[in-house]
């Protein structure tokens, strides 16, 4: 059942962000967007962890894209029908140098087994072991974090400080 | 397990290029490149849960969660300067921002 889920889930998380790559217009693309974030955190909850998807949801779908879909609605693009779309050219090197990214990691994953644990005796991961972890194990990493959205706040209040004509 | 870990490495993979291929192509609309920057993070989370998941500790999600935490500060900043360059220059295209000069 979880596996049938899975790879359906699979299915819509490429295509939307297929799509979202494609796409012209960006209000368009942050959609689709969204759309393989919902799969994404589905997948997370699938695979034991549950925290991190209602985190995805609630800071990526929810907060970051919105900001995304501010800015685009906010700047005022003139008219968005001539915003063109990238010409094959253009893209050329890009498909490319992905391509060869793509091609060696599926090499590496072909060529060599997997490590881990093999076996049904693993332990369910709560909530509480990963609040364990987070607390005990990596306490300074909450520190680092706080003083990361501090630095981030201070630098957008001196990006969008209101400025002398 | 539900599926194998390479799978979900595979589906990471994919996703990793397509990030890159959104990056390297919209360069016409730095919107869009942020976009990819979003996904490529998003491979790297996909990647931590899976690692976390296979060897049943919860190190991964502890580093996803720093992963996170540090997109949306990017994003937020990132986002205030793309504001900030098209006040100067009307423009979201990439090739428009080509000097360093202050005035």
């Amino acid at each position: 059942m979880a596996q049938i889920l899975f790879y359906l889930l699979a299915g819509v998380i490429i295509i939307a962000t297929v799509l979202a790559v494609t796409e012209k217009h960006a209000v368009h693309a942050v959609v689709y967007l969204v759309t393989s974030f919902f799969g994404l955190a589905v997948v997370f909850y699938l695979l034991a962890a549950p925290l991190i998807a209602v985190f995805e949801v609630i800071i990526y779908a929810g907060a970051v894209m919105v900001l995304f879909l501010f800015v685009v609605m906010m700047l005022d693009r003139g008219n968005p029908e001539e915003a063109k779309r990238p010409t094959l050219m253009h893209c050329l090197p890009a498909l490319v140098l992905s391509g060869i990214i793509l091609a060696s990691l599926v090499l590496l994953l072909l060529s060599q087994p997997v490590p881990g644990i093999n076996g049904t005796d693993r332990s369910f991961l709560g909530v509480e072991d990963f609040a364990l972890t987070l607390f005990r194990k990596y306490g300074v990493a909450i520190e680092i974090i706080s003083m990361q959205l501090l630095f981030a706040i201070v630098g957008v209040l001196y990006l969008g400080r209101r400025r002398k004509p | 397990m539900i599926v194998p870990l390479s799978h979900l490495l595979l589906l990471a993979s994919i996703l990793f290029a397509l990030g890159v291929v959104c990056v390297l192509s919209w360069r016409s609309n730095v919107i869009m490149v942020l976009v990819g920057i979003e996904i490529m993070l998003n491979a790297a989370v996909l990647v931590f849960v899976a690692g976390s998941y296979q060897w049943g500790m919860a190190d991964g999600q502890v580093f996803a969660l720093m992963i996170i935490a540090m997109t949306s500060a990017e994003v937020s900043l990132a986002l205030a300067m793309v504001v900030y360059l098209h006040q100067r220059r009307k423009t979201v295209d990439v090739d428009a921002f080509r000097e360093l000069r202050d005035r």
